[in-house]
């Protein structure tokens, strides 16, 4: 069974949802669209208050090539624009919808009818691409880099395979398991497409074994798609990373930043991106709702939700049963990168994967004890690096030790963290001292 | 007896002709070093704490020689040892001294768990740059103090510490020496140096929030609220407001203290000033005045 070769943990994997089938959540009272859903320049809002907006409309239109629009997943009318505490933790300004009805732009095609790549034989690669520019399609995996930016490749570089990264190897995150499950035929057409955008005839999509109904399923439907490979996985976290997925599918490693996969000739897309993109070119839908998963083991029923972008989380958790008494923290994405909320009313963005609530139990932190040099944390890392190194250098505010030992390489999975038996905050003082190390290296080359 | 003259031989020929590269390289690439560098370096602190804007004492004592070269030791200021130093150092070089003002770093922020309610929880690593990755920190401000101590951290002269009860950094004056470490370590720029001001007194705007101002009444008690009145009131136009912020002119300020009873937020503190006699006090003091007058003013 394939996987990467360097480092790795298993965490539990606590897939509680991982049957319950996705069902659509409940229009929201006021949706929040914040401009800062996407990495890249934030999105400029072309709406004022008081107008009219339905469903699919363009409340933000992209500043720049490296950004993306945003649109309206409810139809009603605009009451503000201001500023919001989104999933980051940041004041960020957003428009602010007050829903009436639900009346959807009528170029959208609602039909639940799948299109297939022949019955568009009018496609080209600059217009799928156009097209997914247009929807303001993001990777959806979290990191919510524009989807187009990753399609256009940079001068001097091809693409030879495409791969499609449907690992989910967080722990209790079911949102792609369940896409794959229930849209399979969309995905391995969102797949195509991908492949006819970059000019390519090779695709891959990576699945953990802990999915055998997804892989089994995929591989009956890839049986009409001869370019397009399933490859089954052996579990380890992170191999949801880009880097460590293209290590396993296609066993290529990728150099250290500022290198991108494309400069080994493969293309990463998130299965739910992928979806999206399916729905944008052969729906005309852009991205403005997302299966995000609803978990926690004191939750009631966990659940994978099909939910509009701008729905408050409070209302996700009001349909899966309720906000447990138990409720330490409450995280948006995964137990591993996820980001703890600091207010129930955070909108859903382009990026929410998740939203995971734990018990005052599991969310406390223990005393961290001195490092005993077990290297527990080095043979952990996936990128190979030094993390007790990165963590002491970085808290002792020696930026050029953590520069040369390759901080700038950190995927920031939390690994290193996870397998600490002294529980040392590693991770918290590697990605501070990574944040800074990144500002020093632009300042040096802004110079 | 031949292999031992041999090797007697070989090697005092490679002793001699190495030598001779050794001389004519350190003839020709022989660094002078300016003697007064080392002179001026030895009445200097030793602190090494970059302060002066320099690395390290040496390389401060490198830059006076130069500027003396130039004429004039305008700017040069080691503020660690102050204006004594300055002095000595301005004998070595022969050149008189330039007045500077003394100053003092200023934790412009009030806001103190009870003037700032903690409206989420934080259990990461007590530092503020790892706290503000996780988003604004512990209270609604955007802007203020986090608390995490990476200023006490900075300071090698035991100058700042955290107080317990208000959760802020708070400033040794005897100790801080202005070195200007805290400014460049607080990720939110909240500390300042300031002009210590005649008998050390001075007026200081203790907030750095530029919210608008119903944001920033809402989030803490006392916030600066960008209102304007003591622009107004200050006779002298040392006040100016910018981004819903005011700031205080140290060259212009003359100290009356009119701006602090001004100030409907109790913003604007009067450091190291005597008590009040009961009087004046009796017009600031009381909550419900300053309360009322928020409301007018919002």
């Amino acid at each position: 069974m394939k996987t990467f070769k360097i480092g790795g943990v298993h965490p539990s994997e606590n897939k509680l949802s991982a049957t319950s089938p996705i069902r659509r959540s409940g229009l929201p009272k006021q949706a929040v669209f914040s401009l800062y859903q996407h990495i890249g320049a934030p999105a400029k809002p072309v709406v004022a208050k008081g107008d009219t907006v339905k469903v699919g409309t363009v409340l933000a239109e992209a500043d720049g090539f490296v950004s993306v629009p945003v649109h309206s997943s409810v139809s009603g009318r605009v009451s503000k624009i201001d500023a919001v505490v989104d999933a980051s933790g940041y004041r960020r300004p957003a428009i602010f919808v007050d829903v009436e009805g639900d009346e959807w732009e009528e170029s959208i095609d609602r039909s639940d009818a799948v299109v297939p790549l022949a019955g568009r034989p009018d496609l080209t690669a600059e217009s799928i691409v156009a097209k997914i520019r247009e929807a303001g399609i993001v990777g959806m995996g979290g990191a919510t880099f524009p989807c187009h930016v990753k399609l256009t490749p940079p001068k001097g570089t091809k693409a030879e395979c495409v791969v499609i990264n449907a690992v989910e190897c967080e722990p209790y995150l079911t949102a792609d398991h369940r896409l794959m499950l229930e849209k399979p035929e969309e995905i391995l057409i969102g797949t195509s497409l991908i492949m006819k955008a970059v000019g390519v005839d090779r695709g891959y999509i990576g699945i953990e074994r802990n999915k055998p109904d997804a892989i089994a399923l995929l591989q009956e439907k890839a049986k009409a798609y001869p370019h397009i490979e399933i490859v089954p996985l052996q579990v380890k976290y992170p191999q949801g990373g880009e880097k460590q997925l293209i290590a396993a599918v296609t066993g290529r490693e990728v150099p250290a930043p500022p290198a991108l996969p494309i400069h080994v000739g493969v293309i990463v897309q998130n299965v739910g991106t992928t979806f999206a993109i399916y729905e944008a070119v052969m729906k005309n839908k852009p991205l403005f709702e997302r299966v995000i998963t609803v978990t926690g083991k004191n939750l009631q029923t966990p659940s994978n939700l099909l939910a509009r972008i701008g729905t408050p989380m409070s209302q996700l958790i009001e349909e899966c049963g309720g906000l447990p008494d138990d409720t330490g923290k409450v995280i948006g994405g995964g137990p591993m990168m996820g980001k703890a909320l600091q207010h129930l009313d955070v909108p859903v963005c382009k990026g929410s994967s998740g939203l995971l609530l734990l018990s005052e139990r599991e969310s406390r932190r223990t005393a961290p004890q001195p490092c005993i040099r077990c290297a527990k944390c080095v043979s952990a890392c996936p990128m190979g690096l030094e993390p007790y190194l990165l963590a002491t250098a970085s808290s002792l505010r020696k930026w050029d030790v953590a520069e040369e030992n390759g901080i700038t390489s950190c995927i920031e999975c939390g690994s290193c963290q996870f397998t600490c038996p002294s529980f040392r905050p590693i991770l918290d003082n590697v990605r501070m001292g990574k944040t800074t190390v990144m500002a020093l290296i632009r300042a040096r080359n802004t110079k | 007896m031949n292999v031992i003259l041999i090797a007697v031989g070989i090697l005092g020929a490679v002793g001699l002709i190495s030598s001779v590269v050794l001389y004519v390289v350190s003839k020709k690439f022989t660094v002078v070093e300016d003697e007064r560098i080392g002179r001026v370096a030895e009445v200097l602190p030793q602190a090494n704490c970059g302060g002066c804007g320099f690395p390290g004492c040496s390389g401060f004592a490198a830059a006076c020689v130069k500027a003396a070269d130039a004429g004039s030791l305008d700017g040069k200021l080691c503020p660690v040892g102050g204006q004594a130093v300055m002095e000595k150092v301005a004998g070595i070089l022969g050149l008189a001294v330039t007045e500077s003002t003394p100053k003092v770093a200023v934790v412009r922020c009030n806001g103190t768990c009870a003037n700032r309610p903690r409206v989420v929880e934080y259990d990461g690593v007590r530092s503020c740059r790892v706290q503000l990755l996780s988003g604004t920190g512990e209270t609604a401000c955007a802007f203020g103090c986090l608390g995490g101590g990476d200023c006490v951290a900075a300071c090698q002269f035991g100058a700042l510490s955290i107080n317990a009860e208000t959760g802020l950094p708070q400033v040794n004056e005897d100790l801080c020496t202005a070195c200007g470490a805290c400014v460049k370590t607080c990720p939110r720029k909240v500390i300042e140096l300031r002009p210590k001001g005649p008998k050390n007194r001075r007026m200081v705007v203790m907030c750095v929030n530029r919210d608008k101002g119903a944001v920033a009444n809402k989030i803490c008690k006392a916030s600066c609220i960008g209102c304007g009145k003591c622009v107004k009131t200050c006779p002298f136009e040392a006040i100016t407001l910018n981004n819903n912020l005011a700031y205080i002119d140290p060259e212009k300020c003359k100290l009356c203290r009119k701006c602090e009873e001004a100030c409907p937020k109790g913003a604007i503190h009067a450091l190291n000033f005597p008590p009040r006699k009961p009087k004046t006090e009796a017009v600031t003091a009381p909550d419900s005045g300053t309360a009322s007058a928020v409301k007018t003013e919002v």
